[in-house]
């Protein structure tokens, strides 16, 4: 399972000539879907510096608390893939279970929770021990993950069932099982408000549930000029870390969603590229990054304007996309 | 539960004494929960004589055509339910009724209504479905059509109970039509079928050479054989002589249409029956989920999904799907739910899905298959509808023969 960087020769020297490929160079990381690599980018230019072949299939990324390390998802690869970012390789594969598609980590960072689509299953594997401690039955597909910083809760989505379950850490019971949309997809947890946002992908709709109650309490709507409510798929979502506005991407209808979280009202409406899927913030807050699985490209959009500053080509089905700035 | 344990004692003793644990967590919250879950019963009649599932043709694995009889589908949707069912309290049976003649028809129906099964899955021709219909006119009753997808069922044999999950003929040919026209492919050799059972197919073509203004250069009829006194209407290489872009073939049940891809005199394509055909479910499709139901469908059925297997399994799915927004196990409330443009159904073919309310039939997106891939799928970008754009497949509100 261990893969190799097939570019390091090209890595190796553009890396020196972009003052070190370490973290905090900011360089972009993508997972391409069919291509079975993550592509790295250049965090200003947007030149591809180079891809760090992954197990196939990688999806969903996510970084470890010190952004050390990158987790890649690894759908048909059956494992979570370990990539060093000091040294662009993939270090290991965590057997996690089959057809990981997306996941999470516990607060203090022990515990992965991974959805496997195939096996209608929420895998918690003990990164310490190195070794699954539990598989949880939950509805078919289930997608979205999010752990609670509360440490006691873990939510995911079941496409099939359309529901979110919310699961107990510490007992591995699924307490709750709120009917949500159709297709939920994906998470946004605003501790503040107590509001956990769901994206619905065939509703067309996000629902935002009550954390304290365990249940929908409201949902929004989104109509992006020029199409129809069947074309609005959403599927990403992304908060900014002051919760004052949402980021959603409306998949075949092209658009990302600019949500105004306190009036709950869409402020604008960024056309991007095709089937919009993934998001991703910089630090600062000011580029945001939107993946666009049937375009191969990623849209960036500068969020004090919300204009798209630039369109760049990236891979195969680009699903994910960190930014180590 | 037998085999989800197994599936954990892969991982150690450790994982399955926590399976234990959380089957005995599982035990006591349905202790402590009051109520018994209510049923909701299905229940699925078949005719066991039925000329489309024979074990000849569902080896020959024709495209378009059955692979196995629809109820695995049903099966593997209610199973999928099992989670909706646990958080709305609602629990889902299905009860097999096979009549062994189609006049047993209205005994089996009246069985099964009066065993509780108000949602009757009908797996008949459209002769054993008008039969059901003429059965079920003083029964709480809502029908859902499987597997015929003649046009008349839902023309001037429909009913207000009755649903069809399967495409019309029309809708098949309809998609066909528009792969035709966008990639400018109009002039037609036309190969008809000469059986009973051709006509309504080759009906239905010629509404869509209608509709999208193909032009048929060329019409013969073929017949099965090998008579060298027929050889006119039985030799592909003589049938398709001639000045066209594309051989299309009619042909229902399809054991002449498989002989004509690669057979034809002119280097043509061939669609229709054979070589690049609409159906409305695909097992290489691998876009809205569709690979994760193929995998549970190939799991619990041994064989690919068909489009037949999809019809059955979407009947499921809505029902599955109204019990969950209208959390009863009430038959009038999930009917209503179900008729209603409210219903949002994900049919993992892409986009909402309901039914038509002018005729009952379910909106859909159809499939242009070719082989092992899905080449297009319909409506083809381009063509819109004032409405909805899955109403450019097959008859419309203001196009059709259905008074109910």
């Amino acid at each position: 399972m261990r893969k190799s960087l097939l570019s390091l020769a090209l890595l190796a020297g553009l890396a020196t000539a972009q003052s070190g490929w370490a973290a905090g160079t900011g360089n972009i990381y993508v997972s391409s879907e069919d291509d079975n690599a993550v592509i790295v980018l250049d965090g200003q230019s947007y030149a591809r510096l180079g891809e760090i072949e992954t197990s196939d299939r990688p999806r969903d990324l996510r970084f470890n608390a010190d952004r050390t390390l990158i987790y890649a998802a690894c759908g048909e690869g059956d494992a979570i893939d370990v990539i060093d970012i000091a040294s662009g390789e993939v270090v290991k594969s965590l057997d996690v279970g089959d057809d990981p598609e997306m996941f999470d980590l516990s607060p203090d960072g022990r515990l992965m929770f991974s959805s496997l689509e195939d096996d209608g299953l929420l895998g918690v594997y003990d990164l310490e021990k190195d070794e699954t401690i539990a598989e949880i039955e939950v509805g078919e597909e289930p997608e979205g993950v999010l752990a609670h910083p509360d440490g006691k809760r873990v939510y995911v989505t079941s496409e099939e069932a359309n529901l979110v379950h919310v699961v107990d850490v510490q007992s591995g019971e699924v307490t709750h099982n709120i009917v949500a949309g159709n297709r939920p997809r994906r998470f946004a947890l605003d501790t503040g408000r107590n509001e956990l946002w769901v994206t619905n992908e065939i509703s067309g709709t996000v629902s935002i549930i009550d954390t304290e109650a365990n249940a929908v309490k409201a949902e929004l709507s989104f109509e992006p000029k020029g199409f129809r409510s069947e074309d609005v798929t959403p599927v990403g979502i992304l908060m900014n870390g002051a919760r004052d506005t949402a980021y959603v991407t409306l998949g075949t209808a092209n658009h990302v969603a600019v949500v105004d979280m306190a009036s709950r009202e869409v402020r604008d409406f960024v056309l991007v590229g095709k089937r919009a899927w993934g998001l991703g913030l910089d630090r600062a807050e000011k580029r945001l990054f939107v993946t666009n699985g049937k375009s191969d490209d990623m849209s960036i959009i500068d969020t004090a304007s919300l204009k798209v500053i630039k369109s760049v080509p990236v891979a195969r089905v680009p699903h994910s996309v960190l930014i180590d700035d | 539960m037998t085999e989800r344990l197994q599936q954990l004692s892969r991982g150690g003793p450790a994982l399955l004494a926590l399976a234990l644990l959380t089957l005995c967590l599982l035990a006591l919250a349905g202790a402590a929960r009051a109520a018994e879950p209510a049923q909701i019963t299905l229940g699925y009649l078949s005719w066991e004589e039925d000329p489309r599932y024979t074990e000849a043709r569902f080896l020959a694995r024709l495209p378009g055509q059955p692979w196995g009889r629809p109820v695995d589908g049903v099966k593997v949707a209610l199973r999928d339910g099992r989670f909706t069912g646990k958080a709305v309290g609602v629990e889902y049976e299905l009860i097999d009724e096979q009549v062994e003649q189609l006049d047993e028809v209205p005994a089996a129906l009246a069985r099964l209504a009066d065993k509780g099964a108000n949602f009757v899955l009908l797996d008949l021709p459209a002769e054993g479905v008008r039969s059901a219909l003429q059965a079920s006119a003083d029964r709480e009753l809502l029908l859902f059509n499987v597997s015929a997808l003649d046009d008349s069922l839902r023309g001037e044999h429909c009913a207000a109970n009755l649903l069809h999950t399967a495409p019309s003929q029309r809708m098949l040919m309809d998609a066909l039509g528009q792969y035709l026209v966008s990639k400018k492919w109009r002039e037609l050799l036309v190969l008809d079928g000469t059986q009973a059972i051709d006509q309504p197919l080759i009906a239905s073509f010629d509404a869509a050479v209608k509709r999208y203004g193909l032009d048929v250069e060329e019409r013969r009829e073929f017949v099965l054989g090998s008579d060298p006194r027929q050889r006119g209407r039985n030799n592909v290489a003589l049938l398709t002589k001639g000045d066209y872009q594309v051989a299309v073939v009619l042909d229902a049940l399809g054991e002449f249409a498989r002989e004509v891809p690669y057979q034809t005199l002119e280097p043509r394509p061939v669609v229709g029956s054979a070589g690049l055909v609409p159906d409305w479910w695909h097992w290489s499709w691998d876009r809205n989920g569709a690979p994760q139901l193929n995998k549970r469908f190939l799991k619990r059925a041994k064989r690919h999904m068909s489009g037949y297997d999809w019809s059955g399994w979407v009947v499921g799915k809505a029902i599955v799907e109204a019990s969950l927004r209208v959390k009863s196990s009430d038959f009038a409330a999930l009917r209503d739910h179900i008729l209603s443009a409210e219903l949002v159904l994900d049919g993992f073919k892409g986009g909402r899905m309901n039914f038509r309310p002018w005729n009952g039939q379910l909106r859909q997106p159809i499939f242009l298959t070719a082989g092992n891939w899905v080449a297009a799928r319909a409506p083809i970008e381009g063509f819109l509808h004032a409405t909805n754009d899955l109403d450019t497949l097959g008859a419309n509100a203001d196009d059709h023969q259905c008074k109910r």
